[in-house]
């Protein structure tokens, strides 16, 4: 038997309250979405008290760590829930939403700000990309992020009001840089010096929560080479 | 100004936004999540086009009729014949947007595939889905962000019900998921909600966001659906927490083989049973296979897929991913040690009847991608998911541009009309598309709430639903599921606890059952156990199902004939010898 307390707000602007549900793992492998799943299927609803409880809301999709819907603060660490397993807990789980976006309702934030940026650095292509071997390498693990948010949340210099886009800007440019016709390169360089470059600190520890395992450190410093330093690397 | 409204913000859902945007015409794309959280992304093995690139001779000609094959001809082989026709066209396309495929040099390569005869499946290790929507996704945001916007995003909001008015589609309800509110927006309407996984909770390889509201709501409202009883059974899953996870058909195609344990001896059964394509048979052949075999006493379970044998290159170059997929979750290496398999449900083959434009029954409503009935006939090939999603976006898209029909005749004669009113987060670029928004209504008046329903309920009515569609049926395990179902029925109502989307459901659920009942043959993914036999001469034919003053009617309408000009006696004598 497991705690889980879960930090819960009906709107934005309502207080935030914490709410604690008993819950019995049914197999090792369940996980804190399967946990959410089974708290929401019961009828009625009730927290350890008994008292009786709203639906929680939160948002999940694919529970295979494909599609970034599920991301929370678990324990003070941001994760995907369906990428947390109950046994790796003792007692007690405490589930937050993340914190550097809006909160819509219990554990949904509107992340409606990290696509903003994506718009805000034409992340798109305006040309025929140029493919080979080598660039679609880059360009495979510059398409692997889910746009789940949690690399923001611990970033020490990403702000949602400041220029600095974060990883989850910069991966996806990462995969631009690489396939981009040479034609095109000027401009988004200039965008990825400006929203990228002069605001990474390079903690890295987008590195460790990144639930895809993408590999950004190489990644920056291919696109630091190409967009930085003017270097197009041949791997 | 035509404004689209396109419900489903996927793979079908993008092409056909892009599609549009190209030809100018405006859409609103509309969906409970981001496209980065549908289920599109899931996809891995690949997407086919016959580009010979292989040197194996491949042509269209054969990719249409493996496809036809394959669904053991219930699909409309013009239609096929256009997807095949186009598929080199698109996998050009999507390089051109940067898709990551993987390449030998300057080269494209591709990869064998299931049901098959030559090499044509392009693909990005095997994470193909989530490369091509990342693609998509971006080529979506330019026009996101043309100076009068083409996309217009609407990412946290729920399709609640379709807008009807003298049996013609006006718009679409939705409701706005993180205020509640709900808004109305008139325009045509393209169905891409995906496959009604939502009816199977936990058993599917699916998402949970595709929860079958969608194609329940369309269904009560009068849309006409098809094969339902066409249901993939992937051979290839494993159980996770909480639902089935898909070993792709690419670990396969690489060169993995099936065997079992028997007499204390591998038998490698697939192999020795179909010499040609052995474990590259089509889904439906295997999964029936393994349906067998588990239940053989001679043979030990569980099945194993063998991937041992697998160049060292082959896992660093094209399938790396899934090595590691495989170790996180079930903590095998596949390249040690044969990873235990069984089939699970993956692909819905049957949906919204459409014809080779896309269209529906009801005018000015097309649908695109797995919530569709095209393409696949009654067993999906791998590799035609992905291409049939981007196919069929472009031609309902094509097909509205083709239509001419000026937004405004819909509005003046739409009562939706009445309030013309903003409010959503980026309330100025909506506005400026001069949609026609209604934000407040009477709530006496609002439909009902496609999501309302209970998960306890889901439960019961997916064990009923399984009894009755299984990978092998028979009337009498169709007709108990049929009874549950309608005892099931009368204790909701009876409980007073019945919401209108429950009841919904239900209605959906008994038309898959009784769609099943009627085809009295065994066809593709439809095993009867009672009708072992396939017959062409009654039952090579398409299942419709339309729910009509209060009840199902369940018809078999004859499949279209190839009637495109070009090829077509060849195509037509193609489709003869695939017959015999």
């Amino acid at each position: 038997m497991i705690r889980i307390e879960i930090k819960r707000r009906a709107q934005e602007d309502s207080r935030p309250y914490i709410q604690t549900f008993q819950y019995e793992p049914e197999g090792p492998a369940d996980t804190v979405a399967t946990a959410l799943t089974r708290l929401n299927a019961r009828e009625p609803l009730e927290d350890e008290k008994g008292k009786p409880a709203d639906p929680i809301r939160w948002e999940c999709s694919c529970l295979q760590k494909k599609c970034g819907a599920c991301a929370m603060v678990i324990n003070g660490i941001p994760k995907l829930a369906c990428n947390a397993p109950i046994r790796e807990y003792k007692r007690v789980i405490r589930l937050e939403p993340l914190r550097k976006f809006p909160v819509v309702a219990d554990l949904i934030v509107d992340r409606t700000a990290m696509m903003r940026n994506l718009s805000q650095m034409r992340i798109w292509l305006s040309e025929k990309a140029a493919l080979n071997e080598k660039t679609v390498d880059v360009g495979y693990e510059g398409s692997r992020c889910l746009q789940c948010g949690l690399c923001l949340e611990v970033c020490p210099n990403y702000d949602p009001e400041g220029k600095f886009a974060g990883m989850a800007a910069a991966i996806p440019m990462t995969r631009l840089l690489a396939e981009m016709a040479p034609s095109e390169r000027q401009g988004a360089a200039k965008i990825y010096r400006s929203r990228v470059f002069e605001g990474c600190g390079k903690s890295l520890a987008c590195r460790d929560v990144c639930p895809a395992g993408i590999e950004i450190d190489e990644l920056l410093a291919r696109s630091n080479a190409a967009a930085v330093w003017n270097r197009w690397i041949r791997k | 100004m035509l404004r689209v409204n396109i419900i489903g913000a996927g793979l079908a859902g993008l092409s056909a936004a892009v599609r549009l945007a190209q030809m100018n015409i405006a859409s609103a794309l509309i969906s409970v999540q981001t496209s980065e959280r549908a289920q599109s992304v899931l996809a891995e093995g690949g997407i086919n086009a016959a580009m010979n690139v292989s040197g194996e001779n491949d042509t269209v000609q054969e990719h249409f009729e493996d496809t036809m094959r394959g669904g053991v001809c219930l699909a409309d082989p013009g239609a096929v014949r256009g997807l095949t026709q186009e598929a080199p066209v698109i996998v050009q396309e999507l390089l051109d947007l940067g898709v990551p495929f993987n390449m030998e040099g300057d080269a494209l390569v591709q990869r064998r595939f299931g049901g098959q005869k030559k090499t044509r499946t392009t693909y990005a290790r095997s994470s193909t889905g989530k490369a091509l929507m990342t693609a998509m996704i971006d080529a979506a945001r330019r026009y996101e962000n043309t100076e009068q916007p083409l996309i217009l995003r609407y990412p946290h909001h729920r399709f609640q019900e379709l807008i009807l008015e003298n049996g013609a589609c006006k718009g679409v309800w939705l409701q706005d998921t993180y205020t509640g509110k709900w808004i109305a927006l008139a325009g045509p309407v393209i169905l891409a909600f995906g496959g009604p996984n939502g009816l199977f909770p936990g058993r599917t390889t699916g998402t949970t966001a595709n929860d079958a509201g969608g194609l329940a709501t369309v269904f009560a409202q009068g849309v006409e659906l098809a094969n339902l009883e066409f249901i993939q059974y992937h051979p290839t899953t494993v159980q996770i927490s909480g639902k089935r996870m898909l070993i792709s058909e690419a670990a396969r195609g690489e060169g993995g083989r099936l065997y079992v344990m028997r007499g204390g001896q591998k038998w490698f059964f697939m192999e020795e049973k179909y010499p040609e394509l052995g474990n590259l048979m089509p889904r439906d052949v295997v999964s029936r296979e393994m349906y067998t075999i588990l239940r053989d006493p001679e043979c030990q379970p569980p099945i194993l897929l063998d991937l041992t044998g697998l160049p060292k290159k082959t896992w660093q170059k094209r399938l790396p991913d899934l090595r590691k997929e495989i170790r996180h979750y079930l903590n095998i290496d596949p390249a040690r040690q044969p990873v235990p398999v069984s089939p699970g449900i993956h692909f819905f083959m049957g949906g919204i009847l459409v014809d080779r434009e896309h269209r529906t029954n009801i005018p000015n409503l097309y649908a695109a991608g797995e919530c569709a009935c095209q393409y696949h006939g009654a067993n999906r090939l791998g590799g035609n998911s992905l291409l049939g999603a981007l196919y069929g976006g472009r031609v309902a898209a094509q097909s509205i541009a083709k239509q001419d029909f000026a937004v405004q005749d819909l509005a003046a004669q739409s009562t939706v009309k009445e309030v013309a009113e903003v409010e959503t987060p980026d309330a100025a670029a909506h506005s400026s598309a001069e949609a026609i928004v209604k934000t407040s209504a009477d709530p006496e008046t609002l439909p009902a709430d496609s999501s309302d329903f209970s998960a306890s309920a889901a439960e019961e009515l997916a064990k009923i639903l399984s009894k009755g569609l299984g990978i092998i049926r028979d009337e009498t395990g169709i007709d108990e599921a049929l009874r549950e179902l309608d005892a099931f029925g009368r204790r909701l109502q009876q409980s007073g606890k019945r919401t209108e989307t429950e009841k919904r459901r239900l209605k959906l659920a008994e038309a898959m059952l009784l769609c099943a009942r009627e085809r009295k043959e065994s066809r593709g993914a439809h095993t009867r156990a009672d009708f072992p036999a396939r017959d062409d001469e009654n039952w090579q034919k398409t299942t419709a199902a339309v729910f009509k003053e209060g009840k199902i009617h369940i018809s078999f309408r004859e499949i279209p004939v190839l009637e495109s000009p070009g090829n077509t006696i060849e195509s037509n004598r193609t489709i003869e010898s695939i017959r015999k």
